[in-house]
């Protein structure tokens, strides 16, 4: 069920900017094509560009904001939220909460 | 004259004709029309629906650049139920890696929260590793299912039992006394998820148990956004129409029984919900393009009522899709590019 729906409508998460326009919705009540709009500014992207695996890995990579396969060195999970926040201009929970417990929360 | 292959609301590969295909759309949308009473789909959005449906192909997916967001319902038990046995940060990374999720919900296979509440100590762990690893957003879900709250399973009397003896005042008065305990209960776990990190709270099949289950989650989840603004709380239904068990209960003035999608989504959004998920259930003796052309006819006011986000429950038996546990991807597909498409949805 879930592979099918994702594949026949779903952005794709990380492989594209899937993950990102979810945020918009979730933080921001954003609808799709607002927050679609929203994430292509912030990223210096095209809507288009937005769902294409293709070019989004290679935004990812530039960006720091977690890919499917994780390359050594590159951000990933909590790190690559870490910018997903900065980039999007949102506050993620589990950011700010870690970096209280880290007690880097300056 | 050529036939279709379609499938039924079961699963079963059934062959139509054209006629047959076109009529099965146009009763689906005047039975949901009349019992929502909501314009039903008009004859483009009939023409699209029938084109979608009669295509032999064996998956049809939206347009390049169309695609939506994919929220999930009892994400982690997914794998496990196929036998898979995966811890469920594993799982959540299957998901997250290999399924293309937009979003991740890690879930207790005792999916209540009822049952989460004594264990949420052993669940917050769990989550909080899982965001450590995981990329993409992360909800904590479960249901609200009021009727574990009966005897024998719970606390309170047994409405069921008692509305059969005639002990009316009585069964209300249990459910009231249901509704309490739930809400505690949803907004501790909540709590307790949000302070550990979750991106989400969902409450999956909402008014499973009628108008008490819809009212404890809207009043939980208003507790839950006042408490933490920044909380995104998903509500997802269990049926497109609230069933009055109890009958008298109300929302900020609004009666609950009786209620479609269209005015559930009101309430939502009143209660502070940030993402609604409504449902229309499928009716196992009609075609699946029956049951679209139906579905959509209610979520379509839905959305346009909807200041919100509203990602539409498309499993096992909703939103257009057959009840079978092994789902044809035939069947799958067409419905998620219908519901997208016509439907305008912001996510499934």
């Amino acid at each position: 069920m879930a592979i099918t729906h994702a594949i026949a409508s779903g952005m794709g998460g990380m492989r594209t900017a899937g993950d990102l326009v979810a945020r918009m919705q979730m933080t921001r009540g954003m609808r799709i094509k607002e927050a679609k709009e929203y994430v292509a500014r912030k990223l210096s992207v095209s809507v288009t560009d937005l769902s294409d695996p293709f070019r989004m890995t290679e935004i990812r990579d530039e960006l720091g904001i977690g890919l499917v396969t994780p390359l050594p060195g590159r951000p990933m999970g909590m790190e690559a939220k870490f910018r997903i926040a900065e980039i999007l201009g949102i506050k993620i929970n589990c950011v700010n909460k870690f970096k209280k417990k880290a007690n880097i929360d300056r | 004259m050529p036939k279709i292959l379609t499938r039924m609301g079961d699963g079963f590969l059934a062959e139509v004709s054209e006629g047959e295909l076109r009529k099965d759309l146009e009763e689906g949308t005047k039975d949901a029309a009349e019992r929502a009473k909501v314009p039903p789909l008009n004859e483009d959005e009939l023409r699209h629906l029938y084109d979608i449906y009669r295509s032999s192909a064996k998956f049809t997916s939206v347009d390049i650049g169309d695609e939506v967001v994919l929220t999930y319902d009892a994400g982690t038990l997914k794998i496990r139920r196929v036998g898979i046995d995966v811890g469920r940060i594993h799982a959540l990374q299957i998901y997250e890696r290999l399924l293309g999720a937009d979003t991740m919900e890690l879930a207790h296979v005792d999916y209540s929260y009822k049952a989460v509440k004594p264990i949420v100590g052993n669940e917050q762990p769990i989550l909080e590793q899982a965001l450590l690893t995981s990329t993409i957003p992360l909800f904590y879900g479960a249901m609200p299912n009021l009727g574990i709250y009966s005897q024998p399973d719970g606390p309170v009397p047994n409405a069921s039992e008692l509305m059969p003896m005639g002990k009316i005042a009585e069964a209300r008065a249990a459910q009231e006394e249901a509704v309490e305990l739930a809400v505690k209960d949803m907004v501790y776990v909540g709590s307790a998820m949000y302070e550990s990190g979750a991106d989400g709270i969902n409450f999956d099949t909402t008014g499973a148990a009628g108008d008490p289950d819809f009212l404890a989650t809207l009043r939980a989840s208003k507790i839950l956004k006042a408490k933490y603004p920044d909380l995104c709380v998903e509500l997802g239904m269990a049926g497109e129409f609230i069933l009055g068990m109890h009958g008298r209960l109300e929302f900020e003035g609004v009666r609950l029984a009786g209620l479609y999608p269209h005015e559930q989504v009101k309430l939502a959004q009143s209660a502070g919900v940030s993402i609604f998920g409504p449902v229309v259930n499928t009716n196992t003796s009609k075609s699946c393009a029956w049951n679209i052309a139906r579905a959509i006819t209610f979520i379509k006011p839905c959305v346009a009522n909807a200041t919100i986000p509203v990602h539409a429950n498309m499993g096992m038996g909703v939103g257009g899709a057959p009840v079978v546990d092994n789902p044809p991807t035939d069947a799958i597909s067409r419905a998620s590019k219908a519901m997208v498409e016509i439907g305008r949805l912001d996510g499934l």
